[in-house]
């Protein structure tokens, strides 16, 4: 994958100021575009940290939720197109799981527009790029997240959902019923 | 069931405003069908809640949550009990009377709720409940064809429908059946219509709330010298 660094350097040499980006990705499409657009050498900025999932509808609202907790300043939840999930309606149901966590986001008081639902195939290495660069420069236009917590809470919060993440890609805690994707 | 949906964040947010340590506590049963206040939906609002706090200033309140079996059972509150003694407020995602339940067990507690309770219901389809039942102690179902007027019609009505019946729908909302119509349909289906000759008695509503809070009593079932008296 090729990513830019463009990001802007504290005094200290940390990015201090660069947005994270969380994208739950699903394995059949968004994984595999991302794949792509660096195949493709396609620069896209490099905030944004990827998680695969079996399908978006993996996706839970506290997932959602815990991702902004924890420190992410935007999050994309990348699904296949509609029509194309290979769980049938994985993605569609993602797509209501995010209209509700921005709902709730709104709620309690924290911009809506830092999550955000798409859908792209397999093929679409250049659209990933896209969607990141879309979603860095508008949480860049917010601005840094206010809940975020420290920077070492924020590793450790990524590296937990990264896990997680590749625990539930392995077979090993998915809990739900798409036995072919969490066999691999 | 009981049906209930939660409050708004900001309403949960200012009720703990006085407190620094506050465990959420959802509930398995009733509330956890209609996705109300169960594990998962308490886990939520717990994270929600959290980055509510953050954002008005108080990022230090330590907000947890748990969920038990039953809050309107004295012995599945046990498990609390200990662990409560670290907070110094709950608020319960259980139905009213779960508030209730945990506000007596912990009498030096504030329990605030978590949820609005609405009604006695079903699942009418994923995602939608409708209320059918008011509790209003002298069922007479059997009388109306199985659908209660008390409930389902908007003046109550116990003989027959009121002029505002429009093609099977109540004139207070579009969306919502008339009762009589219902009643009618299932009588007619059922072959017992002539049921709705004779005028039916009014209510004997000594049995519902308007007498103060009820109580059900099963001698056979009381362990002599256990809970309060009957």
């Amino acid at each position: 994958m090729s990513r830019q660094d463009s990001s802007p350097q504290s005094t200290s040499g940390v990015r201090d100021a660069e947005p994270l980006i969380l994208a739950f990705c699903c394995h059949y499409c968004a994984y595999a575009a991302a794949d792509l657009a660096g195949s493709m050498r396609l620069s896209y900025p490099d905030n944004v940290v990827v998680l695969r999932l079996p399908c978006t509808g993996r996706v839970e609202v506290n997932y959602l939720l815990a991702a902004f907790e924890r420190g992410a300043d935007g999050v994309i939840v990348a699904g296949c197109l509609e029509g194309g999930c290979h769980f049938q309606e994985g993605n569609l149901r993602a797509r209501r799981r995010v209209e509700r966590a921005k709902g709730l986001l709104a709620e309690l008081g924290l911009e809506a527009e830092r999550l955000e639902m798409y859908n792209l195939s397999s093929a679409e290495g250049g659209r990933f790029a896209e969607i990141v660069s879309e979603m860095t420069n508008r949480v860049r236009r917010l601005g840094l997240s206010p809940i975020k917590p420290g920077a070492a809470a924020v590793a450790a919060g990524v590296q937990m959902m990264a896990q997680q993440a590749a625990e539930r890609v392995a077979g090993e805690a998915c809990g739900c019923s798409c036995s072919s994707a969490c066999a691999e | 069931m009981i049906v209930a949906d939660r409050k708004k964040i900001p309403e949960i947010r200012d009720m703990i405003a006085g407190h620094d340590k506050v465990l959420l506590v959802g509930c398995g049963t009733c509330v956890t069908v209609c996705l109300a206040g169960g594990e998962r939906e308490v886990g939520i609002l717990g994270s929600a809640l959290r980055m509510a706090l953050t954002l008005s200033g108080r990022p230090k309140v330590t907000v947890h949550e748990c969920t038990i079996e039953r809050q309107c059972e004295d012995a599945f509150i046990d498990i609390l009990a200990q662990r409560a003694t670290d907070y110094d407020a709950i608020v319960s995602f259980g139905c009213g009377a779960g508030v209730q339940a945990l506000a007596e067990r912990f009498p030096k507690m504030p329990v605030y709720p978590g949820l609005n309770t609405q009604f006695i219901g079903i699942l009418e389809s994923q995602g939608v409940w409708t209320e059918k039942c008011s509790g209003c102690g002298n069922c007479r179902l059997a009388e109306f064809a199985g659908i209660c007027p008390i409930t389902r019609c908007a003046k109550r009505l116990f003989n027959g429908p009121c002029a505002g019946s429009r093609d099977g729908k109540c004139e207070v909302s579009e969306d919502r059946d008339c009762a009589w119509q219902l009643i009618y349909d299932r009588a007619k289906a059922l072959g017992i219509l002539d049921q709705f000759d004779a005028i039916a008695a009014p209510q004997d509503w000594s049995s519902g709330l308007d007498g103060g809070p009820r109580k059900v009593v099963r001698e056979d079932q009381r362990i002599a010298g256990l809970g309060p008296k009957a």
